[in-house]
Order: C-alpha cells, then sequence, then structure tokens
C-alpha cells in the first residue's frame, strides 16, 4: 500500500445542522464561502443573465419586453421578482467581482498576512453589500 | 515507499491544480476587465440609454471580439468553479460523473446561446 493510498483518520465534526447556525467564520471565511456561493447563483441563474443579454441587445421590440419584465412581469413571472432575481445577480456578481480583486491582489503582491487577510475581507463585505443597497434602492425606484 | 517525489513521485491521476488555478486568474481578469470597459461605456454616455446606444456598445467588432473572448472565458472560469463545488461535496463516484457532465451541457449550452445572441447583432 502506498503512502498516498494509506488510510488517514477523518475528522467529520462538523454537523450541517446542528454546528453551522451557531459556527462564528471569520470575515475572511464569510468572503470565502460566499464566493462559492455567489458562483454558485450565477451559475444557476445564467440562463436569466443571458435571456436578458439577448433580448437587451437583439431588437427595438426585444428590447421592450425586456424592460417591460421588471416593469409588468413576465409570464406568470411578476416584476417585483424579475427585481429581485436581477437583485441577487447584481449581489452575487459584486461580490464575485470584488473577492476576485482580492485574490488576484493578493497572489500579485504576496499580500499574505492575517492583518490584511482580515482586512481587506472587511473591505470587501462592505463594499459588496453597500453597493448592492445602493443599486437595490435604484432598482426599485427609491431614487 | 518513503520517497514521494520527483520521478518517484506516485501520482494517483487527480489534476495537481496549478493550470486550473492559473486559468481561474486569467479568465477572472479579462472578465474584470471586460466589466470595466461596459461600465466605462454605460458612464460615459450622454443622455439616457435605450435599445439603440446599449446595442450600439456591442455592435463595434472590437467590442464583439472582447464580449466573445469573455463569454469564453465565463465558459472556462464557471467549469474550474463549479467542478470545485461537486469535488468537495459530492463524493459517490457516479453521482459525480453525472452532475459533471450535466455541468457542462449546462455550460456549453449557456455559451452557445449566448454567442448566437451576440452574432446576431
Amino acid at each position: 500500500m502506498t503512502e498516498t493510498a494509506r488510510q488517514r483518520p477523518e475528522f467529520r465534526n462538523i454537523n450541517a445542522i446542528s454546528d453551522l447556525p451557531t459556527y462564528r467564520l471569520p470575515a475572511a471565511g464569510w468572503v470565502s464561502i460566499l464566493h462559492r456561493v455567489s458562483g454558485a447563483l450565477m451559475f444557476l441563474l445564467m440562463p436569466f443573465i443571458i435571456w436578458m443579454f439577448d433580448n437587451s441587445i437583439t431588437s427595438e421590440i426585444s428590447f421592450a419586453s425586456f424592460a417591460a419584465a421588471f416593469n409588468v412581469g413576465v409570464g406568470f413571472i411578476p416584476g417585483w421578482f424579475v427585481k429581485l432575481t436581477a437583485l441577487a445577480i447584481i449581489w452575487a456578481y459584486l461580490h464575485h467581482f470584488i473577492a476576485g480583486i482580492r485574490h488576484l491582489y493578493m497572489d500579485a503582491c504576496h499580500a499574505v498576512t492575517k492583518e490584511f487577510g482580515k482586512s481587506s475581507a472587511i473591505v470587501t463585505l462592505v463594499l459588496s453589500l453597500g453597493l448592492t443597497a445602493v443599486l437595490a434602492a435604484k432598482l426599485f425606484g427609491i431614487y | 515507499m518513503s520517497v514521494n517525489y520527483g520521478s518517484k513521485r506516485v501520482t494517483v491521476g487527480a489534476g495537481y491544480g496549478i493550470r486550473d488555478w492559473l486559468a481561474q486568474r486569467v479568465t477572472g481578469a479579462l472578465m474584470a476587465a471586460f466589466t470595466l470597459v461596459v461600465l466605462a461605456q454605460v458612464i460615459f454616455t450622454s443622455g439616457p440609454i435605450g435599445y439603440e446606444e446599449w446595442a450600439g456598445i456591442f455592435a463595434a467588432q472590437w467590442m464583439k471580439v472582447l464580449t466573445f473572448t469573455t463569454i469564453l472565458s465565463l465558459l472556462y472560469h464557471a467549469w474550474v468553479g463549479i467542478r470545485d463545488i461537486w469535488m468537495d461535496y459530492i463524493k459517490p463516484v457516479g453521482l459525480r460523473l453525472v452532475m459533471h457532465v450535466a455541468s457542462l451541457v449546462w455550460l456549453i449550452g449557456c455559451a452557445g446561446w449566448a454567442i448566437q445572441a451576440l452574432w446576431r447583432l
């Protein structure tokens, strides 16, 4: 039996239901798991994103139906739900974008200290959530 | 079997990740550049943005090429990312294979649709 194939001890002490709600992640941990969550969300919503892209550039008429989806809804889906879905994509994109830039910066500049990990994670969370809030207000017509 | 490096390294058929690690960063940087280019054009358009202005952004040949590159980057970036998720959480090999194949079909289908929409313009 080789080194790599030898049985290793397993530690599976995190229970998704009883442990995760009380599991306290540091800021960098939140950025990390949300990077994954936002990526998966955009993967699942990709057809909606392409539908928006397709309709918005194809013709004057399709552009109008794209705009109408947000105002009056499309098919059985009400407009507010379309807006909410778009907002989810906006958050996912912002988080993934900013956290990605953080990754690139860390790789390019060897910025791997514990302090930088924490402060940049907080900046990522504040920026992504802040910009999402600003765009949410715009999307739902508050200003 | 105490030596497990160099020519004595025992490989088990898994990817060791450097290529995907690099590809993830290069494709990510490309998509970030695309985002900034679109954003800049939206911001520097004077007046309200209707169909003409919006479609006009993507109609320029250089923008079509950049958008095409971005779609392909997205395809590869999302494949690496989503495959990592399946590898982390799905242990049964058969189910994992099914998820991998389904993800590829999903992504290639989406990329085809996006390119079709872009090329109609």
